[in-house]
């Protein structure tokens, strides 16, 4: 037993005003590091300790400023900076509605870090190696027993006299507490180590969990993937495991008149023309003829667009042969196309394309005037 | 029994207890193995859980069509049972904090029991708003997290405003709670025998020393969570009522709303702390820790709070005449005489009538007609949340769009359920924590603080 080192001495008390009047004179005679044990709060012991009032309120006011400020940041950051929306015409830094939410952050960070800095910081807890653990002297004084303890660390101390020191109080019991001898920290242990592992393990995973998959949600796409046959896609409904479906055999589409000539080079007997040049119509035909077939033919029919001089040239509207053409050929030629140039049914719809072909009848007209329209033009029209 | 004399202040413990007395009697529950009776109580109310549970699991694989809720009482159950839930959940904070920093003693005995049920009240609370979603595991959308849609919750909704208050009511109440259970469990350490208890003792107990250097600090930081967890409990049921004040429907836009809930959960808290202790005290023998006098003065508060409630009827239906307005003077008079007339006139009888019985000092000091009366009252309570949510919403301003709610038996079930959890979590606490602050009571008791003039003569 005499190689064990003594953490401190202790005297044990049953009447709170006994250890109130003996901690006043351990106070007097000068030890420091020392403390008085007792199963609750004895009202006027920290005076009679002389010790200073608790500075944790301190810490409680900067934690509660900071939550203060940290949620009125980061709501303006959020509402007004990173995703600006206005709410029920709100302004983007409504700041009665933010009241309420930042209570409640400076009500939480004001509490949990007085308590967690109280514990951790203040106390160094949790220390359940501490030397006064497991001694008769803890379990009295956690029941109804105050106890005082002297520390071998205090300058004064000396084993002898502290001890004549406690039993000039009066106690009810003396004894010596002394350090463990071996200190074990149920923190490095194996078993406690697996324990941080697994948990570390399993709140990942569980984190990575809930926010990829549990709270996963499809981004709002709910108008562009909706549940139908679109016509590319399959389906099993029918047959032949088409979405599209083909029309019944013989479906003409509406307003479609056949064009039996396709491919014939000329069948001008059958065609005539049956619009009457009238102003409106020629307007009409100067109007597709400027947007379809001049960017070729050129503004007035002579083959001289832009196009001029590559192979094959496009053809002048104003030569003998093209004067001959019958109305009827040329609507042909427009419909069916002809050596590179394409077909313009499908651009260009049947009356406008007699209008083209009653507008290229004036262009060649105006190209080849007699004397008499001449006159017909200057009496006035 | 009437002969007290109420102008000295009645003893926070009676039967002249020693300290190790104290300590005996609340920590016998948890030195001795459970007995037949708990293990049929536990029975009992886990099988309430579990219809509960089951419903909730129907609900879960059919959707919330299985309930009553409809348009155009979009709320009906879900939120009668939440704002229900978080006001019992009232009393706790307001017996440990509020009267802490009265310094009210009597609160020694009952706080430790009441702060529990705070945190057991706003679980079962908490399970109804996130069903009631209908896609409770999205719920982790509430928090303002950097989520894949870019996406921040709505910081002024009421709603989002409601999340952080619960939560932070759970978590400060929590807190405050094991704060107050340390010293405990350091005394439990010290005193059991078994060395599975005593490890899980030393590891909650943090290895406290009860060192009067850390006493100083632990007050300390008493005093500073009591005095935020005050305005907590008021702000939380506040902002509960601004989900209804909030938005323009008549009957709930309404400024006295936060006050008047603010009553009614400290009414309803009350209550069920009082229905629950009847029982603790009686079962573990606690009848001097808990005294007949604690009981009284907690139906004072009762008696207190809902005539508060009451007032609060009253000047509703004031205030809808006095407004002019022809929607506000509808509901009202629609509330009273309505189809819904009859859980109007539930509420007002449970809650204003019959807790007048308590004007007599003797019906107020006798068990059995305590134990109706709170029961009533918490009836009486539930009855109200069921009125404003219902009878406000099916009929607002469009009388095209009125209809009727009627709750389904999936909804009873859930009802029920919330009950077993909560009367489960509270019958698993009694065994496996002390019911009552050990070293709170140690300190009020007779002898356990220093007569200061007795050590200026001794010294």
């Amino acid at each position: 037993m005499a190689d064990k080192k003594i953490y401190g001495v202790s005297a044990l008390f049953n009447n709170p005003d006994t250890i109130t009047s003996a901690a006043k004179k351990v106070k007097e005679a000068g030890f420091t590091k020392w403390d008085v044990h007792s199963p609750y709060p004895l009202h006027g012991m920290e005076k009679a300790m002389g010790l200073k009032p608790s500075m944790l309120g301190i810490v409680t006011l900067i934690c509660g400023l900071s939550g203060t400020a940290i949620a009125l940041f980061f709501m303006w950051w959020t509402m007004s900076v990173d995703y600006p929306m206005v709410i029920g015409g709100k302004p983007f830094f409504a700041l009665p509605a933010f009241i309420p939410v930042t209570f409640e952050v400076t009500v939480i960070l004001a509490t949990v870090s007085t308590v967690v800095a109280m514990f951790a910081l203040f106390f160094q807890l949790p220390r359940n190696e501490f030397p006064l653990h497991d001694t008769d002297y803890m379990k009295k004084v956690s029941c109804d027993h105050f106890g005082i303890l002297i520390e071998s660390d205090d300058p004064k101390f000396d084993e002898e006299s502290v001890l004549g020191l406690l039993k000039s109080f009066d106690p009810i019991q003396t004894g010596i507490v002394y350090h463990r001898e071996k200190v074990t920290y149920p923190i490095f242990e194996p078993k406690f180590l697996t324990f941080l592992a697994g948990t570390a393990i399993v709140v990942s995973l569980g984190t990575y969990l809930t926010l990829n998959k549990l709270l996963f949600l499809d981004p709002f796409n709910w108008m562009m993937e909706q549940d139908k046959i679109i016509p590319q896609s399959r389906t099993e409904i029918f047959a032949d495991q088409r979405g599209m479906r083909v029309p019944v055999e013989g479906t003409v589409a509406r307003g479609f008149i056949p064009y039996p000539f396709m491919g014939e080079t000329n069948p001008t007997e059958v065609l005539s023309n049956p619009y009457v040049p009238t102003e409106k119509n020629l307007a009409l035909g100067e109007i597709k003829f400027l947007t379809y077939c001049s960017p070729c033919h050129g503004n007035y029919g002579d083959g001289d667009s832009r196009l001029r001089g590559q192979f094959p040239n496009p053809p002048t509207l104003h030569s003998n042969r093209a004067r001959d053409f019958s109305d009827g050929w040329i609507y042909h030629i427009i419909t069916n196309g002809q050596n590179v140039m394409p077909s313009y049914a499908s651009q260009i719809t049947r009356e406008e394309r007699w209008a083209i072909v009653n507008y290229i009848r004036v262009l060649q007209r105006a190209k080849n005037a007699t004397d008499s329209d001449l006159e017909f033009v200057r009496a006035g029209k | 029994m009437s002969n007290v004399d109420y102008s000295v202040e009645a003893a926070p413990v009676q039967g002249r207890l020693s300290l190790a007395q104290i300590e005996e009697l609340v920590a016998k529950p948890l030195d001795t193995k459970p007995d037949k009776k708990f293990y049929i109580a536990l029975a009992v109310s886990s099988s309430i859980l579990g219809i509960g549970a089951i419903c909730l699991l129907i609900t879960f694989l059919n959707g919330v069509g299985m309930w009553g809720n409809n348009q155009p009482v979009s709320w009906g159950f879900p939120i009668v049972n939440f704002v229900f839930w978080v006001g019992i959940g009232h009393a706790g904070t307001l017996i440990s904090a509020i009267l802490f920093l009265l310094r009210q003693k009597w609160r020694t005995g009952i706080a430790r029991f009441a702060e529990a049920m705070t945190i057991f009240a706003v679980i079962c609370a908490g399970i109804f708003p996130v069903i009631h979603t209908g896609r409770p595991w999205l719920a982790g959308y509430l928090m303002p997290y950097p989520n894949q849609h870019g996406l921040w919750v709505n910081f002024t909704s009421p709603l989002v405003w409601d999340v952080f208050a619960v939560s932070v009511y759970f978590t400060v109440s929590l807190v405050f709670w094991y704060t107050g259970l340390i010293p405990d469990f350091a005394t439990l350490r010290d005193r059991t025998t078994s060395k599975i208890k005593k490890s899980i003792y030393s590891i909650f107990s943090l290895g406290w020393r009860h060192s009067t250097r850390h006493w100083l600090h632990y007050e300390k930081a008493y005093v500073i969570l009591a005095g935020f967890a005050t305005p907590l409990v008021l702000s939380v049921h506040t902002i509960v009522s601004f989900d209804f004040a909030v938005s323009i429907m008549p009957g709930w836009h309404t400024t006295i709303f936060p006050p008047y809930f603010v009553a009614g959960a400290i009414f309803s808290g009350f209550a069920m702390v009082v229905t629950v202790l009847i029982f603790v005290r009686k079962i573990f023998d606690l009848q001097n820790i808990i005294t007949i006098d604690h009981l009284e003065k907690m139906n004072k508060v009762i008696m207190a709070t809902g005539m508060m409630v009451g007032y609060a009827y009253g000047m509703e239906f004031f205030m809808a005449w006095y407004s002019g307005v022809q929607f506000e003077q509808f509901v009202f008079i629609n509330r009273a005489f309505g189809p819904y007339a009859w859980a109007y006139w539930i509420m007002v009888s449970c809650n204003v009538f019959i807790p007048q019985l308590f004007w007599f000092k003797k019906l107020r000091r006798s068990i059995p007609v305590m134990l109706v009366i709170v029961i009533f009252v918490n009836i009486g309570m539930w009855f109200e949340r069921f009125v404003i949510v219902v009878t406000s919403l099916h009929r607002d301003f469009l009388p095209s769009s009125w209809g009727m709610y009627a709750p389904t038996l999936y909804d009873a079930g859930i009802l029920l359920g919330s009950f077993g959890l909560f009367f489960t979590l509270v019958i698993l606490f009694t065994k496996s924590l002390p019911v009552v602050s050990i070293s709170e009571v140690k300190a009020v008791a007779d002898g356990a603080q220093p007569s200061h003039h007795g050590v200026d003569n001794h010294g």
